[in-house]
């Protein structure tokens, strides 16, 4: 059928573990060659089945059920909002995962610039929770924006908490863009670095925006005193904070995974196209000798 | 007694690396004119284009004017800080301010200094321009005068860090605005609800020097942040 995949059985067999950054179709002749220098695989994270991310990844489904069953079915309607208080059980929970995706962020980024602790390890934590944050950053915007319309009878309004939230998401949005733009990894990680440290400062303004400002949004319905909701909505509630919390966890812990493997592509991809400029080199010395030879 | 002496002698040198990295920067502004030829044109055809936007209609206009304002200001000191980091940019003139010995910090102020300077050029051009063409009356001008230093001083902070951090980069031209335009939002907010306050067309009970905490509390903030991570942003690359 396809001619070139005669021609080429090295590329053909060698497809899943090919780490050569040259696409198959350039140079018939070319074959893919692994230096010998090229690094072990690190041991941590491991695979995507290895037995952390698989606990995890199961109790997430499973406390997400849990919440599911009892915030569907178990707990009853409010008195005010009736079927859309439900929504407490997600928008809470997504909202504070936000926050603690840029607070990770954050910390990593300070542990990076902070010159003991430099490390690629550091900024490839900042990358996963940062991506991760923004995640639920947007998450947050569109279950609030779900449940103010029915509420509030708009889909958005400028109000401080709305529009502190959307800017945050605006700011590690361009945190985002910025990690994307390549050039020396180093460089790209401490500018990165700045840049997350600088725009978490937006975090605890958007926290306090309701006891700050004349909000519309309500203040905190759990961290207080004396909690507002109580019996089976409020646990139903706190497994919720388990749940999304577990899923943050996984997600930032297979980001994380793709960032390693992202460094290995591009240090062996390095390597092997080294060893291929060298393989040029020697293939184009051979030849220089055997018409050298000639020649003499 | 030793410590406070070496403290002072570094706040000076710290000054006067300052100095003279603005100055630089004016100077070759006022010789290449590209401020006074392209920024300035500019912003008052963002004030003449918001006039078309409003249909003409001069109350519309007359109680946005603040805003307005503020928005050519926003843009138009996008223009500056990209200005100001493409006069580095050829001749290796970053590697050389890099090498130059000075304060990393002093690179900063002295950045931002400059193009501090240009913003209020322009914000009295642009000032001009409101009174004209949206028909303004000014009512406070002690805290409009103390508004636009404020935000200058922020909007210029923050635009020399985040220009910093663009600097050098292939897409700068593209990232640059994403960077800087979230993050100056609060002076935008700030600034024009002083200026509201000022000129009378806000709708009362604002408080305009209230809003100006809120834009010095950012200025600090960025001049602190910006000073810091200097020093880290010139070492590298």
């Amino acid at each position: 059928m396809n001619p070139k995949a005669d021609t080429q059985p090295a590329d053909a067999a060698g497809g899943g573990v090919s780490v050569s950054p040259v696409s198959p179709g350039v140079g018939g002749a070319y074959e893919p060659e692994v230096s010998p220098t090229v690094p072990p695989a690190p041991a941590w994270p491991g695979g995507t089945s290895d037995r952390v991310t698989r606990i995890l990844g199961v109790s997430t489904l499973v406390t997400a059920a849990l919440t599911a069953w009892l915030g569907l079915v178990v707990t009853p309607p409010d008195k005010v909002q009736g079927q859309l208080v439900r929504l407490i059980y997600v928008h809470p929970a997504v909202a504070t995962m936000c926050y603690a995706g840029f607070g990770l962020c954050a910390l990593a980024s300070l542990a990076y610039l902070w010159p003991r602790t430099r490390s690629r390890r550091w900024d490839r934590l900042a990358a996963a929770s940062g991506e991760v944050g923004v995640v639920f950053c947007v998450l947050t915007l569109v279950t609030g924006s779900i449940w103010g319309r029915p509420t509030w009878g708009v889909w958005w309004t400028w109000d401080p908490r709305l529009t502190i939230t959307a800017l945050l998401c605006a700011v590690f949005i361009g945190y985002l863009a910025l990690r994307r733009t390549g050039g020396d990894p180093d460089a790209l990680a401490k500018r990165s670095a700045i840049v997350a440290v600088v725009c978490v400062l937006l975090v605890p303004v958007d926290h306090e925006a309701t006891t700050w400002w004349a909000s519309l949004h309500q203040t905190s319905t759990l961290f207080r005193a004396n909690p507002l909701i109580h019996g089976e909505q409020l646990y139903t509630m706190l497994l919720s904070f388990v749940a999304f919390g577990l899923g943050f966890a996984w997600l930032v812990l297979h980001r994380y995974r793709v960032e390693v493997l992202e460094d290995r592509y591009s240090e062996e991809g390095f390597d092997a196209a080294i060893s291929e400029r060298r393989a040029e080199g020697g293939v184009l010395t051979a030849a220089n000798r055997a018409s050298d030879g000639v020649a003499l | 007694m030793l410590g406070m002496l070496l403290a002072r002698r570094r706040w000076n040198a710290l000054w006067r690396d300052a100095l003279l990295v603005s100055s630089k920067d004016l100077r070759i502004e006022f010789r290449s004119r590209v401020t006074t030829t392209q920024v300035a044109p500019y912003a008052v055809l963002v004030l003449v284009l918001f006039g078309f936007a409003f249909d003409q209609d001069q109350n519309l206009l007359t109680k946005a004017a603040a805003g307005l304002f503020w928005v050519a200001v926003l843009l138009s000191s996008l223009l500056a800080v990209q200005r100001s980091y493409a006069i580095e940019a050829t001749d290796g003139a970053r590697d050389s301010l890099r090498l130059s010995g000075l304060d990393p910090a002093g690179i900063f102020l002295g950045k931002t200094l400059a193009v501090v300077a240009e913003l209020l050029i322009l914000e009295v051009l642009l000032g001009f321009g409101v009174v004209v063409l949206f028909g303004i009356q000014l009512h406070d001008p002690a805290l409009l005068v103390v508004t636009c230093l404020a935000a200058s001083v922020g909007l210029a902070a923050a635009g020399i860090l985040y220009g910093m951090i663009a600097a050098g980069l292939r897409v700068r031209e593209t990232l640059l605005p994403l960077l800087i335009l979230p993050v100056v939002a609060p002076v935008l907010l700030g600034a024009t609800q002083a200026w509201m306050a000022a000129l009378g067309t806000a709708g009362g009970g604002t408080d305009g020097w209230r809003w100006l905490s809120l834009l010095v509390s950012f200025t600090v903030i960025y001049i602190a942040a910006g000073s810091l991570a200097f020093s880290i942003l010139v070492e590298e690359s």
